[in-house]
Parts: structure tokens; sequence; C-alpha cells
């Protein structure tokens, strides 16, 4: 359901605000949404002054200087470091992307950072992904076929393979689909960029045989066709992939089977 | 961890404007209006077969600086409607999913709307003088 506003309980306020290191001549401003479940406050944002010449370049660096050397109460996934687990990801300066893979000379100015948008917080930038995970699992994510699999693999010519690119690269970091307006007043019904990505991703491949089943599983007001091209997923992806393009896709297959 | 009220993390208040995001919306928006406006041009229609008086009533508002208002919105909504319609019916078929190519067709939508909204009163006005 549409709500523009935020619940009263979600309100953010402002919270405190860190000294930088003395002496420190290269500062960079965190503002970072905090909340914790162990006291009654409403979400506030905290200041953090990192001294960048003695951190790393990226934003996920400020924010594990800022957790060991300023605030160890700062709470925040992460895991790889290299853009490919997709833990890392959160609002930073008004758009879904990855801590890790961002680097703080592309932002200019404070750095603002916020959990992805519209979910329900764990602690400060931890989302709850439960409902995410769930819709991924309900496309059933895996190859279905009723032929005997062969002695070796199952194999694909080059031009099936290609089909592919621009899906197999995500990562789930949620980030297009916390990004999506429709999915923030649906995601209950509307199952979002990502996992209608990862839809698209089975019901192409040559290898699976439940295209049809994975159609029939889509073909819904709400689990599809709540995608109205409004491209937040495009822009914010971090790996540079189309789930609206792979949505589209899905549409025209469902049209084209009738 | 039962009975924890968590919050919601905010969404509009902080997403940055895209103008995809922007036509997106705008498509919405015009497109209501142009429910609304359908009414007026009921109101018209019923008006001109109703008699002289009542058709005299309509036309007065219509030519009143509000009514003139509310037919240029109206014109604009159509054109934006239309021509943000037409983007809609190539992604139907899958194309112009690009990312600069959809910031380029967005911005064509807005400029063409414009433009059409413009001479259509530029040549209603020189046709009405």
């Amino acid at each position: 359901m549409v709500e523009l506003t935020l619940p009263k309980n979600s309100k953010v306020g402002t919270g405190k605000t860190y000294p930088g290191p003395e002496g420190a001549t290269n500062l960079k401003t965190f503002n970072v949404y905090r909340w914790s479940p162990d006291d009654d406050k409403n979400p506030a944002i905290d200041t953090y002054h990192v001294d960048l010449d003695s951190c790393g370049p990226m934003i996920l660096d400020g924010l594990i200087k800022i957790k060991n050397e300023i605030d160890p109460t700062l709470t925040f996934r992460r895991s790889c470091r290299e853009g490919i687990c997709g833990s890392c990801a959160m609002n930073i300066n008004g758009t879904n992307t990855l801590a890790c893979t961002t680097g703080m000379d592309e932002v200019d100015g404070d750095i603002n950072i916020y959990p992805l948008p519209h979910q329900s917080v764990v602690k400060d930038l931890v989302p709850d992904l439960t409902n995410f995970y769930a819709q991924y699992a309900s496309i059933q994510p895996w190859l279905q076929a009723e032929t005997p699999p062969p002695s070796k693999e199952r194999l694909q010519s080059k031009e099936d393979r290609e089909k592919l690119d621009g899906l197999y690269e995500c990562i789930l970091c949620a980030c297009c689909s916390t990004s999506c307006p429709s999915y923030w007043w649906n995601s209950d019904r509307f199952l979002g960029p990502a996992i209608l990505l990862q839809a698209y991703r089975w019901i192409i491949d040559s290898r699976d045989e439940h295209t049809g089943e994975r159609l029939d599983n889509l073909e819904d007001p709400f689990r599809l066709y709540r995608c109205h091209t409004i491209m937040n997923c495009a822009n914010t992806c971090p790996k540079g992939l189309n789930p609206a393009k792979a949505i589209a896709e899905i549409k025209k297959m469902m049209v084209e089977r009738r | 961890m039962a009975n924890i009220e968590r919050p919601l993390s905010p969404h509009l208040q902080i997403y940055k404007p895209q103008i995809t995001m922007i036509t997106s919306i705008t498509h919405r928006a015009t497109g209501i209006a142009l429910s609304v406006g359908t009414l007026l041009l009921t109101w018209w229609l019923i008006a001109v077969v109703s008699g002289p008086e009542a058709y005299a009533t309509v036309s007065a508002f219509i030519s009143s600086w509000f009514g003139q208002l509310v037919l240029f919105g109206f014109t604009w909504s159509l054109f934006y409607h239309l021509c943000n319609g037409i983007r809609h019916l190539f992604w139907d078929m899958g194309k112009g999913f690009e990312l600069p190519t959809m910031r380029k067709s967005g911005m064509a939508a807005i400029i063409a709307s414009v433009v059409l909204t413009l001479l259509t009163w530029i040549i209603a006005y020189g046709m009405g003088a």
C-alpha cells in the first residue's frame, strides 16, 4: 500500500556528533542512520569524521574505520569487500549501492548513509531481508529438467549460454528491489526486480525444461505486473545489470505463449 | 526478540530523484488528470445538447483565466501521456531499455509534450482571432 510518510516510530532524528581526530586535516564527514532495538528511541543520524590520510579509499573502509576506532556499536553487514557477496548494500547519498565498490572520492561533500529503503530495520544499517529471500525461494532457483542427466554435464550452445549474460552476474544484494517504489508499496505481493531477473535467468536457460511452470507461477497481477518501468532498478544496480529489461522479456513471453 | 517494533527505513524521503522516476510518476499523474479532464469534456458535451443557456455557462467558465489554465493543463497532460505512452509501447516490445536511451527518450517525451502543447495553443488562438 502506498504510504508516502514514515510511521511515527520510524521518523529520523538527530543523533550524536563524534569529533574528528586531533590534528587531522583531511577529514570526511559520515552521516549514518542509527537505530538500536535495545532502547525505545527513534532512529537518528550520527555524525562521524574520518581521517582519510589513514583510511582505505572505499566507503566500506570508512565504515570499518569508524567501527574500529570511533564507535564499535555501529552495525552493518560486510564480507567480501570486492563486490561479489552483496552484503554491504546500503543507501549512499540517495541511491542504493555497495559500500565496498563505491569510492569516497565519488561522493562530493558529506557521505550520507541509510539502510536499504523501505525495509524493516534490525539494527543500524542492517535490514531484515527475510521476505526478499522467501520470494527468491518462491521462484525455485535451480535447474529443473525431466530429461535424465547425461553422463557428463548438460551441454549448451554458445548462443544459448550468451542469453545468460547480464543475468548470472546478479549477486542478490537487493539494491534494485529496495530502490523500486512499486516494491516499496507492494513487497508483500510484488516479487521485485532482483527476484524477477533471477526468475528470467531460469526461464531463458536452454537446459531448464520447466519454462511453462515458471511462467505460470509469475502470471499474476502483482507478482510480475506491478513493474511499471520506473527504472530505479537499472539505475542503481552496482553490477550494471538491467532488471527492467529482464522483466520486459518475461512480459513478452507471457504474450507470445498465448 | 519478540514484540520489537522495528522502524521502517526511510524511502521517498531520502531517495535521489532521477529522470526515469520522474517521467514515470508524471505519466501516472497526467493519467489521473486526464480522467478528471474527461469529466469537463462530458460537462461541455451535455451543455451542447442542453441548449444555449447551459452552453453559455460552460463557455464563460472555459474562457475565464481559470478555465483557460485548466484547459492548458489538460492539453499538456494529453500530449505528455501520449508521448510517454509511445515510450511504453517500445518497452512492451522489449526495446529502449539501455540507460542512455532511457534518459534520452524521457527528455524527448518532456520536450515534445511542451512543444506540442504550445503549438496547439498558438494554432487555436490563431484560428480564434
